[in-house]
């Protein structure tokens, strides 16, 4: 069991010396000339900020423990991950349909798996006890984000770039889906790779963030393990749905129901 | 008797309107400067791009049928054909094979040039491989643009001499050209697109 009295809590001055390391940081950056040093320094302020608050948030959700807490903060994560997925890829869709894909892919994804885990792994009770359900969505969403932007990443692309042999094939008389599916199943895969290699790497390249904070909090490594493996398997069935989802979704979009491909759809961030 | 191909009031915001019918085994000349809408009008042809208005094979309706189906029949063959597998043998399905090799000695190509990769071959070989590739498919209509532009004189004339035996055969075309010579020689009707208007010439 977790033995929270045997744990090291890192106090104010504790953090105030590894701080000094981001300013270790900032000064090799000014000394070689690197032109990182502000933004060094902005990105450690604002993840303090960041984190803070969000410690803040999840310590009155965790009080107040209502569904309707639990759902707010779920649906602003997805929000912001969605809107990320719509940002990052060098190409999007224009307007609405943009917005739309990017939130059902990543939405979907999300709360199918953690719906999932908490109905049939987990069982807290209640089930949307924030505990489990904000932490668990966080860590998905992280990784359904980055599994459908690099999926869209190469549908978008790819689609911008092979035009001409897309509609090579559709002059030819094939369907829009013989027509982009070689690109389809290549997006997908650039998708899961992220998944495929952080699991292949966990435990002897890589120790797992969940499992080593659990570890630090004073948590047997068994039973981390154990968490980091259920968690694992969650991230890659989340990235398979949201890979799959957006880039079926993207090959509806940019195409229209007489075959055709519609680029003027797109535009480029 | 309706006719081959008819086209009905097709416009699109970029061209048009245009209205005009071809006879079985007949060839349509379209001639025009650069970037006057040549290539629009075929790809709106074969439903490429978003357009309105009707088109008919064989009396049959292009609304009617799936865009696939449609571009089976009428069969558009940009100026610069895209290949997507490695090879060219690759673009053709079994059944297509014997036609091929039916049609590769026409067009003076050696049948190992189907195996060889298509980065390899010429832009000539190419462009006769895709011609190829078009024919094979057995299209009703063939929106060719600029199937010549590419070549040296022995194969322009092989080429004709192939466009003309399928003409015979019952296939029409709509030949987009910058040579009025290859229109007068290939065609019976030829129209001149002017800001994507078509005319009489």
């Amino acid at each position: 069991m977790t033995d929270i009295a045997h744990t090291i809590q890192p106090g104010a001055a504790d953090l105030a010396i590894a701080a000094s390391l981001v300013l270790f940081d900032a000064v090799i950056s000014a000394m070689l000339g690197l032109r990182l040093h502000k933004q060094v320094l902005w990105a450690a302020t604002r993840m303090v900020a960041q984190l803070l608050l969000v410690g803040l948030v999840l310590r009155w959700v965790f009080a107040i423990a209502s569904p309707a807490a639990t759902l707010a903060v779920a649906a602003l994560m997805i929000i912001a991950a969605a809107r990320e997925v719509a940002m990052r890829p060098a190409h999007g869709l224009r307007g609405w349909p943009g917005v739309w894909l990017s939130t059902a892919s990543v939405g979907l994804s999300s709360v199918a798996t953690v719906l999932l885990a908490l109905f049939t792994v987990l069982h807290p009770t209640p089930w949307y006890d924030p505990r489990y359900a904000i932490p668990l969505i966080g860590i998905v969403l992280g990784n359904v984000l980055n599994a459908s932007s690099l999926g869209l990443d190469t549908f978008y692309g790819g689609v911008v770039n092979a035009r001409a042999t897309i509609e090579a094939r559709l002059v030819l008389g094939a369907t829009r889906s013989e027509a982009l599916a070689p690109l389809v199943r290549d997006s997908i895969r650039k998708g899961l790779i992220p998944i495929i290699n952080q699991m292949s790497a966990a435990g002897i390249i890589t120790l797992p963030g969940i499992m080593t904070g659990q570890i630090l909090a004073g948590m047997d490594p068994m039973d981390a393990v154990r968490y980091q493996i259920l968690l694992m398997f969650l991230l890659a069935g989340g990235s398979g749905i949201a890979a799959t989802g957006a880039v079926y979704m993207a090959a509806r979009a940019v195409t229209d129901e007489r075959h055709r491909l519609r680029l003027e759809r797109l535009k480029s961030h | 008797m309706s006719a081959r191909l008819q086209i009905q009031d097709l416009r699109s915001a970029l061209a048009g309107p245009f209205s005009f019918e071809l006879a079985a085994g007949a060839c349509l000349a379209v001639l025009g400067p650069s970037g006057s809408g040549k290539s629009l009008l075929l790809r709106m042809i074969c439903d490429l791009d978003p357009n309105s208005g009707d088109a008919y094979v064989d009396g049959a309706s292009r609304a009617q049928m799936s865009a696939p189906e449609w571009r089976a029949k009428v069969v558009y063959q940009p100026a610069e054909a895209a290949w997507w597998e490695p090879t060219a043998a690759a673009h053709f399905s079994p059944p297509q094979m014997a036609r091929v090799r039916e049609l590769l000695p026409q067009l003076k190509l050696s049948p190992s040039l189907l195996d060889t990769e298509i980065s390899r071959l010429s832009t000539g070989e190419r462009q006769r491989m895709a011609l190829i590739r078009s024919l094979a498919r057995a299209p009703r209509v063939l929106l060719l643009d600029e199937p010549t532009a590419a070549l040296d004189e022995e194969s322009i004339a092989a080429t004709e001499t192939l466009l003309q035996a399928e003409l015979e055969r019952g296939l029409s075309i709509i030949l987009v050209t910058h040579s009025e010579q290859q229109a007068t020689r290939l065609c019976q009707r030829t129209l001149r697109m002017r800001e994507r208007q078509l005319s009489a010439a």
